[in-house]
Order: structure tokens, then C-alpha cells, then sequence
């Protein structure tokens, strides 16, 4: 197992080389300028010393290996320095926004916790719905719980969130007025009265990703449950003599874990990937929120560093679901 | 490998279908092409039904549509500015309790169908704009939102099928090529892994932005963005399509008849068109649709990002975004092209369910 990690470990190395390469191919060959957006009074000869001291005009090969390098060495050394205060920081440059002049990793944690918090308990909602509707629904299959358990899911799983999330505030902020429709990330958590503000700005986009996920996890759920409860260890269970709750909560329920589990991790970087959206509808000024400001104004490095982090958590997901395939199932052995 | 005793076995399509008992045994009934027995199947997935109707009515809305609504989808009628849409008169009433109320309904409701411009005129305490020269409304320059759905879902649908046709092209090149020849596999495969840890919707928002202007110059600005989006969709939704396929090549590889063809001398290329095609036909059918709503969906979430069709082009998703900006006003400019986004994804997938278990031997002729 041990070896397997590891060799897992070194094979992520070159995929996130390529994938990273290829990020920072696209938007180096765009035809976008870091110039662009500074006053049109400067002269032409100014502009181009601009470009030459932003490294604009070296070989293709040469700016990749120095932004690699300040990506994965510089970067999380500065991360290090101000979490601890160790003087350990390299005083040479660093990855710099062209739209607000701070470096980029600065703008990252800024935003960080906002999408976590969303993304985080909405991810949790979504399994804590998933699961009994899908064991429910494979328990006792073709009932009517189980027929509107799977039109729902099919439902959730069609209906996009941009969708989901316009039509919640349709309802719910424009013509119930229960909940406020922007989220506002500069309330600070002092007292229950702010916390019931802080619970009710994040019911909305909470819901909306939350029955996203659910829709998908509980049809894993579901048909993983189907798969177990005709096998025959099952039946020795029952034989047995063990009471039924027993037999399905413990027996089935912890076989037809593995896979769920394993879609869970996988699903992860995904869930970030459709928070982009949800953050857009809501206002959450999240990661998200950073890439769509930065796309729209042309902000190279934001761009670049945040599609790396969103291309280290797939691989890093991906990663972890396999080895927890092989933790969880002692037939998965990959030696 | 299952040999339904009744059933012509829908993955040998090349080999010749049941034994002699069994061409006895059927003896009595006209020889029957499969895809009848697929439909037959098809036919008893409800949910697959509906998809299929629904879709079709997408369809005939969306092309044949503007046969019978001629209005201009560009048309300005700037005096029908943020006009209603007509089912706002199911909603005249005041309260749910009282009788009075109800009557009121009963009279006001066909009232403000008969003559909307006019109920709505005399009634204020409403705040509707009706007429039934725009049966959904109008935007805030007054175009008609029923026009405008129309010309928005045939873009809307138009990228999904041509992106989904890129995507399949390109995933049942790589499967195939990857599944036959056994020396490539381990390349096209890694490559395959490599497209799937691509964030692909940061990247997607990114290529867009970047590359917008320039082939917008090229192919004018319609056609520039459409061709963009397309090509871009097609080229990061093939992965999947791409292992079905070679997991149902490496499997059909080696069976009888693929021996038997290849024995006789025939070549690779005759051999993958002639043979093994036609056998992963049906996995491929199977993803064309969940294709088709993969398209539709990223079409629509990158119109509603602002990075997709610019505004006097509408798609559906494009339609939703610009109507977020009037949520309070005219809510029902968001429910409209949202609507038809989601039942369209659901029908598709609804058809991909059925078609899943109609092309699946081990569950048809059950």
C-alpha cells in the first residue's frame, strides 16, 4: 500500500507539470498585454520597458521555469512565513496581480475561507441528504418513496444551479423575503443575532449546491445498495438471525460504502469547479469570484495561479480516492 | 455473455444471430430488424417517453417556431418595454381565504385574458403590464421574449448537437484507435487521463476570453463565438466517450468474428469500420445524450457567466443571464429560458436512461 501511495505520489508529479504547462501556455500565447490597462498617455519606448521588466520577452522555457519555480518554492515559503512568523521567506519577487498590485497568494487566502465555508457545508448537506435517500430508496426499491426519490435525483442532476440558484432567489429573497439575496462576507460572527444573519445569508447557495451534490451522490447510493443487498452474506446475515436494522445499516451499509466513498473524493474538485457559478449568482466574493474578475480583466497571473490550484486539487482527489479504494476494500490490493 | 433464447443478440450484429433451433422456433414471425425490438423496449421506459416528446417539441418550438410567430426576435416595440407574461393573470387574485377573494378571482382572471392591455390598465394595484401581442413578455427594450426563446433555443440546441457530434468524433477516434491497435494505448490513454485533471471550466472561461476577439475577426461575430464554443466544448467532453469505446473495442477484439474477418485478410480500417463500429454503436448512442446535455449545460453556464453569446445574439442561457438584472420587476424573464434549459437536460437524460436499458441485451426482451 505504502509503496503504491508513493508510486501514485511520483506519477502526479508530471501530470501536474504537463497540465500546469499547458495553463500557462494558453494564456501566455493569448494575445492579452499586462500593459493594456495602464493609462494610453504613457509612450510607446515606457510600454515596452514595462513588458521587459515584467519578463514579457524572455524565451517561452525560461518564464515557465521561473514561474514554476516562484509557484511552488517562493510562494508557499511567503504562505509559511506569514502563518508563523519564521523569517524563511526568499527576498526575490513574487507572483504579482496586475489588477490590485498584491501578490496573488494574498488575494487566494483572502478569499479562501468563503468558498470553503460554502462549498465545505454544502458538500455536507448534500451527504447527509444523500445517504438515507439513497439507502431508503434501495431498501425498498420501486416503491413510491423510491420512484420520487429517483425523479428528484434526476431532477437535481438536470437542472443547472445557475438555474436553481436564480429561482431561489425568485422565490425566497424577491417574494417571500426570508432570506437576503447577496452574501455578505463582511459580517463578523460576534453574537447569536449575527450568527442567525450568518445561518440565514447561507441557507440559499448552501441549498442550491447542497442538493446539486445529493442528486448525484444518492444515485451512487442507490444503485451501490441495490448491488449489495442480493449478495448472498446477506442473506447468511439474515439466516443468522440478526436483527434487520443490523443487517442493513451494518452489514450492506458498510459494503456499499466503499464505492460511495471513493465518488465522494472524487467529486470534490468538481463541486469547487460548480461553486465558481453559485459564488456568481450569490455574490459570494469567493475564488470564483477572483477567477471571473480576473478573466474579465485580463489579470494573467490570478488566472494562471488559480486554475493551478483547481488542477492540484483534481489530481490531489483523485489521488486520495484511490488510495482510500484500496484502505476501504481489502480485495482492491494494488502490490 | 447472455444468448437470450427469443432475442437477436444486439452486440454480434455481425455474426449471424441464434442458433438453427432457434431459427426454427421463430419460423412463424417476418424476420424483424433489432432496432424494433430497441424501440419496443424503449417504449415501456416512461420516463424515456417523455424525454423523447419533450425533446421533439423542443425541436418543432425552437425550428419550426418562428414559422408561426414571425415577430422579429430584434424587433424593438420600445412601449412594450418589461411587459408581463400573459399566465400573470392566473395570479390576479388577492388572498387565498375569503370567498370575496376567490370571487374576485373568478371574475378578474378571464377578465384579464379577454382584454389584458386594458385589465391591466384599470387595475394598477397589480403593477402588470400585459397584452397579448407578447404572450411571455417583453424585455427591457421591448423585444419579445416568445421570439427571442425561439431564436435562443435554436442556438442553444444547435451547440449542443454540433458540439456533441465534435465530441463523440474525437472520442470514438481516440477509443477506437486506443482499443485496436495495442501500441498507442498507453499513450491515448495517459492523454485521456490528462484532459480529465484539467480543471476544464476555469480553462474553458479562460480559452474563451482569450480568443474571443481573434476569431470573432475572422468569422464575423456570430459565427466566431459559435465555432469557438462549439470546438471548445467538443474538445474537452471526449474523454468519456473515449473509454467506453475502448473498453467495448478491447472487449469485442476478441471475439469469433473478429478473428474470422481478420483471417480472411481483411484490413484494420475495413475491419473497425465494417465490424467493430456497428457493435459499440450503442454505448456510443448512449453518450451522444448525455453529451448533448453536457453541451447544452456549459453552454448555458458560460452565456450566464458572460463569457458565452454577446446579448443581441441570444441562447438560452445568455437570456437567463441578462434577466437577473429585472428579478424583482419581471421574474418570469428568468423562469422562461431556465425552464427550457432544464427540461431539455432532463428529457436528454431521460432518453439516455432508456436508451441505456433498450440497447442492453441482458435486459431486453424481459
Amino acid at each position: 500500500m505504502l509503496t503504491f501511495t508513493i508510486r501514485r505520489l511520483i506519477l502526479a508529479i508530471p501530470t501536474l507539470l504537463f497540465i500546469s504547462f499547458v495553463i500557462f501556455l494558453i494564456v501566455k500565447l493569448s494575445p492579452s498585454d499586462p500593459t493594456a490597462g495602464l493609462p494610453l498617455t504613457i509612450p510607446p519606448e515606457v510600454r515596452e520597458q514595462i513588458r521587459e521588466s515584467l519578463g514579457v520577452n524572455d524565451p517561452l522555457f525560461v518564464q515557465y521555469f521561473k514561474w514554476l519555480k516562484l509557484m511552488v518554492w517562493d510562494e508557499p515559503l511567503h504562505i509559511l512565513q506569514d502563518a508563523t512568523g519564521w523569517q524563511i521567506a526568499p527576498d526575490g519577487p513574487r507572483i504579482i496581480s496586475y489588477q490590485t498590485r498584491s501578490p496573488v497568494m494574498d488575494l487566494i487566502l483572502q478569499r479562501m475561507p468563503q468558498t470553503l465555508w460554502v462549498v465545505g457545508t454544502s458538500y455536507i448537506v448534500g451527504i447527509l441528504i444523500a445517504l438515507p435517500l439513497g439507502i431508503i430508496s434501495a431498501y425498498r426499491q420501486y416503491s413510491w418513496f423510491d420512484q420520487v426519490g429517483t425523479l428528484v435525483s434526476m431532477i437535481g442532476f438536470s437542472v443547472p444551479t445557475f438555474f436553481t440558484g436564480v429561482l431561489f432567489i425568485v422565490i425566497f429573497a424577491v417574494n417571500l423575503g426570508w432570506f437576503p439575496s447577496v452574501y455578505d462576507t463582511t459580517l463578523v460572527v460576534t453574537g447569536w443575532d449575527t450568527f442567525w444573519l450568518q445561518v440565514r445569508q447561507m441557507i440559499m447557495p448552501v441549498m442550491v449546491l447542497g442538493l446539486f451534490n445529493a442528486s448525484q451522490i444518492s444515485r451512487y447510493m442507490r444503485a451501490s445498495m441495490l448491488d449489495n443487498l442480493n449478495q448472498d452474506y446477506v442473506r447468511t446475515a439474515r439466516a443468522k438471525g440478526l436483527r434487520e436494522g443490523t443487517v442493513v445499516l451494518v452489514h450492506v451499509l458498510r459494503n456499499s460504502m466503499i464505492p460511495v466513498v471513493t465518488v465522494i473524493a472524487l467529486n470534490v474538485p468538481a463541486v469547487f469547479g460548480g461553486a465558481i457559478i453559485t459564488e456568481q449568482v450569490f455574490k459570494v466574493n469567493g475564488i470564483g469570484q477572483l477567477l471571473i474578475i480576473a478573466i474579465q480583466g485580463g489579470d494573467v497571473p490570478v488566472v494562471q495561479t488559480v486554475s493551478v490550484i483547481f488542477a492540484v486539487l483534481i489530481v490531489l482527489f483523485n489521488l486520495i480516492a484511490d488510495i482510500l479504494y484500496g484502505v476501504l476494500d481489502p480485495r482492491i490490493r494494488y502490490d | 455473455m447472455s444468448d437470450a433464447p427469443n432475442q437477436p443478440v444486439a452486440t454480434s450484429g455481425a455474426t449471424p444471430a441464434g442458433a438453427a433451433p432457434v431459427a426454427a422456433l421463430e419460423a412463424y414471425r417476418a424476420p424483424r430488424n433489432q432496432w424494433w425490438d430497441v424501440w419496443d423496449q424503449f417504449k415501456t421506459h416512461k420516463g424515456a417517453l417523455f424525454g423523447l416528446s419533450f425533446f421533439i417539441f423542443a425541436l418543432l418550438f425552437v425550428f419550426l417556431g418562428p414559422l408561426f410567430w414571425t415577430l422579429e426576435s430584434t424587433y424593438i416595440d420600445i412601449r412594450a418595454r418589461n411587459t408581463n407574461h400573459m399566465f400573470a393573470c392566473f395570479g390576479v387574485g388577492s388572498g387565498w381565504l375569503s370567498p370575496e377573494a376567490w370571487g374576485a378571482w373568478l371574475r378578474d382572471m378571464p377578465a384579464c385574458f379577454a382584454d389584458p392591455a386594458g385589465f391591466s390598465a384599470a387595475n394598477p394595484i397589480h403593477g402588470l403590464k400585459l397584452t397579448w401581442a407578447h404572450p411571455l413578455g417583453a424585455d427591457q427594450l421591448g423585444r419579445d421574449t416568445l421570439a427571442r426563446m425561439m431564436v435562443g433555443g435554436q442556438t442553444s440546441i444547435a451547440v449542443g448537437l454540433t458540439a456533441m457530434l465534435l465530441a463523440l468524433f474525437f472520442g470514438t477516434l481516440v477509443g477506437v484507435i486506443a482499443g485496436y491497435f495495442r501500441k498507442v494505448d498507453g499513450l491515448l490513454m495517459r492523454l485521456t487521463d490528462l484532459f480529465l485533471a484539467m480543471p476544464l471550466l476555469p480553462l474553458l472561461l479562460v480559452i474563451i476570453m482569450l480568443f474571443r476577439d481573434n476569431l470573432r475577426a475572422a468569422f464575423g461575430p456570430e459565427g466566431g463565438i459559435f465555432v469557438l464554443i462549439v470546438v471548445v466544448i467538443g474538445l474537452t467532453s471526449w474523454m468519456q466517450t473515449a473509454r467506453v469505446v475502448r473498453g467495448d473495442v478491447l472487449a469485442l477484439k476478441e471475439r469469433e468474428f473478429v478473428l474470422a474477418a481478420r483471417s480472411i485478410g481483411t484490413p484494420p480500417a475495413r475491419l473497425i469500420l465494417r465490424h467493430i463500429l456497428p457493435n459499440v454503436m450503442s454505448s456510443i448512442m448512449v453518450s451522444a445524450t448525455l453529451g448533448i446535455a453536457n453541451a447544452i449545460i456549459t453552454e448555458s453556464a458560460l452565456s450566464f457567466l458572460g463569457l458565452g453569446f454577446p446579448s443581441d445574439f441570444p441562447t438560452w442561457g445568455r437570456l437567463l443571464f441578462d434577466a437577473t438584472d429585472w428579478l424583482t420587476q419581471n421574474p418570469e424573464r428568468v423562469i422562461w429560458p431556465g425552464l427550457f434549459i432544464s427540461l431539455t437536460v432532463l428529457s436528454v437524460n431521460y432518453i439516455g436512461d432508456g436508451l441505456r436499458d433498450a440497447l442492453d441485451p441482458r435486459i431486453r426482451g424481459r
